[in-house]
């Protein structure tokens, strides 16, 4: 693969919150440094953002709740992704989610979390770095 | 001496002490360049009785309860009552969410705000697909009116009022509201409270709707008839602003926006054959409570004279209780810091000071753990003692608008004022605030701001305390207030046992009739309390209309 090749990245809501300030913010934000930005809108189901996450070939899987319901949506759409074969694709996720809530969420495959406070530019450097080193 | 005279002498004077101190800021600059707040309006180092000049006062701020009552919406204000002290709540079952209220009551809380769980609030029982994961995070679960009965036991109805914030499915909760009531003994013109029933600022920016816009703006003009006649007392709409400030909106957008959603409710309305003085004292507002002091105080004040100069000069209203803002303020949960979380209380009491120095009707403050969890019943209880702070300590409730006067609050006042009107002229150039949603304009107006807002923030040109600057290494808490997964099984458990014990065929007569109006065009209002008293669940009520009336499809306002 060529690396001019630009990051993609699906920015996605998984369950059924409404707040999309912050992944709209990191969406625009990761545009501005150059990446290809998929955004699912509200209101998807797992395997709808496992699905477009496939179809559209990306690199990265932002997640965004702040609902509470990251316990059960994190862990499901890391497991239907392992059923679809996907292991490629680095999957973050975003919001409020307690901290005694991310050793189990890295457990199942969340490569990391970003709460309440976190510069874009952390978000940034952090991509590349990790996509960067697959050697695209 | 002239008038003429004491006027020149006071331009002359600062004049001279403009020089001076320019002379001054030369060798010592100040701060920054230029001093802008959020709504990106440049704030003078002095404002003095020149900037006021050209300023009518009777017409554009007046007295207290009179037109354009930008001084307050009643002519006496805390002097005659504090503001409704009501903290939004609310998770898990029913059972649980009731003795939150119960604590709150005896708290001295005046009001109960209901929090309703995601899939009530997108109308899906406990047991969808899509509720898995949902159930009780938010909010309580409510599936039919045997959670309502648990969640109101114990609390008479005619000596409380009542928000609750639900907008697609409000008739539904409204219904099983009076459907309490009426078990409870309570006649309905008794009942005080609001539904938010606001759907187009979560088309724009808060995410729970269901029906597309048409049938969504019937079924509120329904409320509006039926309330008219059986609910005298109740606020049949929120108007909210509060949520289009946190999805990133500047004060002014806060303004325009929601005013803009008001006007299209007012028209849905009056097209609906109903009288302007007839529904409009019930409309009712809901203001955020952001950080720059006197821009939100300002703000209040300004959205109040705007309403009133709508209602009167376009709508021909001519009973004032139809063109006053009677509002609640939330303080901004976007402002709520993660960062040395004790800062949060702060926080709150400066824009709880702001809203009730904009006169506000009612208050939540939040608390202080929200950008964490739910709030635990210390964090609450510190949220509202900071109100009763204001109200019983700081004197400021003791005189109407004390701000009024000042030349920066009018100045501010007049410049939200004209700036709001501006936008409510280019939505009205676009249709109307539907119109302006579906475009998108609105919500690429929103994540514009709240992407300035955040670039503001990492270039430092923003200060947050704890977060770009003075941040300390800290431990975060734990023990923080969780809703146990289990709560699904058990409100799924509830709700199969219900419907094995209700009377199934009244439940579809009752559904078949409601299916029925839908596609016509009665009041849906009656149909949807016989379905609720029958023990039609919310989810098999809202199914019913969304095979009638169909889903709303979101438009992309991301990227080109």
């Amino acid at each position: 693969m060529s690396k001019t090749k630009k990051i993609r990245v699906l920015a996605a809501k998984p369950g059924l919150d409404g707040h999309d300030r912050g992944i709209k913010v990191i969406a625009s934000a990761l545009m501005d440094s150059g990446m290809e930005v998929i955004y699912t809108g509200l209101r998807q189901t797992p395997a709808q953002i496992v699905e477009a996450a496939i179809q559209e070939d990306v690199d990265v899987i932002a997640l965004s709740i702040l609902s509470g319901a990251h316990d059960y949506l994190f862990p499901k759409i890391m497991e239907l992704l392992r059923e679809k074969g996907v292991n490629d694709v680095l999957v973050l996720g975003g919001g409020i989610i307690p901290d005694e809530d991310i050793p189990a969420l890295k457990e199942c495959g969340i490569a990391e979390v970003f709460g309440p406070g976190t510069s874009t530019r952390d978000i940034i450097t952090y991509i590349s770095s990790r996509v960067g080193v697959k050697d695209r | 001496m002239g008038e003429d005279n004491i006027r020149e002498g006071l331009k002359d004077a600062i004049r001279k002490w403009s020089e001076a101190v320019e002379k001054k800021a030369a060798k010592a600059p100040e701060r920054s360049p230029s001093f802008v707040n959020t709504s990106n309006i440049t704030v003078n180092r002095l404002y003095s009785p020149l900037d006021l000049e050209g300023m009518d006062y009777l017409s554009e701020i007046g007295l207290p309860g009179e037109y354009p009552f930008t001084r307050g919406v009643q002519p006496t204000m805390y002097r005659g009552r504090y503001w409704t002290m009501r903290q939004y709540a609310g998770f898990a079952t029913a059972e649980e969410s009731n003795r939150r209220y119960k604590f709150l009551l005896e708290q001295g809380q005046t009001g109960l705000s209901v929090a309703f769980d995601l899939p009530t609030q997108i109308g899906y029982d406990s047991d969808h697909e899509m509720a898995i994961g949902e159930v009780g995070k938010v909010g309580v679960a409510i599936d039919s009116l045997e959670d309502m009965e648990t969640l109101f036991s114990g609390i008479p109805l005619e000596q409380v009022s009542t928000s609750m914030t639900i907008n697609a499915p409000a008739a539904i909760l409204l219904a099983m509201y009076i459907a309490v009531a009426e078990k409870q003994g309570v006649s309905l013109d008794k009942l005080r409270g609001t539904i938010q029933n606001d759907i187009l600022k979560e088309y724009s920016s808060r995410g729970t709707y269901i029906f597309p816009p048409k049938p969504s703006m019937r079924i509120i003009t329904d409320i509006f008839a039926f309330c008219e006649e059986k609910l005298p007392q109740w606020n049949t709409i929120s108007i909210s602003g509060y949520h289009i400030r946190e999805a990133g909106s500047t004060a002014v957008q806060e303004v325009a926006f929601t005013l803009a959603n008001g006007i299209a409710y007012v028209k849905a309305a009056i097209e609906a054959g109903l009288a302007v003085d007839k529904f409009g004292p019930r409309l009712s507002f809901f203001f955020n409570a952001h950080s720059d002091f006197f821009e939100e105080a300002a703000k209040f004040r300004a959205a109040r004279r705007l309403w009133a100069e709508i209602m009167r000069d376009r709508f021909g209203s001519t009973d004032p209780r139809s063109m006053m803002v009677r509002f609640h303020t939330q303080t901004a949960g976007c402002t709520l810091t993660l960062q040395q979380p004790k800062n949060n209380i702060v926080r709150v009491a400066f824009q709880a000071l702001a809203a009730v120095l904009g006169g506000t009707q009612s208050l939540h403050t939040n608390s202080m753990d929200e950008a964490l969890c739910l709030p635990s019943e210390e964090a609450v209880q510190i949220a509202l003692r900071t109100q009763q702070v204001i109200a019983y300590e700081t004197g400021v409730a003791d005189t109407v608008d004390p701000l009024a006067g000042s030349y920066y609050v009018e100045t501010l006042t007049r410049e939200i004022y004209d700036r709001a009107k501006e936008y409510i002229r280019k939505i009205d150039e676009m249709g109307g605030a539907v119109e302006a949603i579906e475009k998108g304009y609105v919500q690429r107006e929103i994540q514009d701001s709240a992407y300035r807002y955040q670039r503001q923030i990492e270039e430092k040109e923003r200060v947050v305390v704890g977060v770009n600057r003075f941040q300390v290494k800290e431990e975060r808490p734990s023990n923080l207030l969780r809703v146990d997964p289990s709560v699904r099984e058990a409100q799924v458990h509830k709700l199969k046992k219900m419907r094995l014990s209700r009377d199934n065929a009244g439940v579809k007569v009752a559904l078949q009739g409601l299916e029925k109006a839908a596609r016509g065009r009665d009041n849906l209002l009656p149909l949807i309390l016989d379905a609720v008293k029958a023990y039609a669940t919310l989810g098999e009520i809202c199914d019913v209309l969304r095979s009638v009336f169909g889903e709303y499809r979101a438009v992309s306002t991301l990227g080109n």
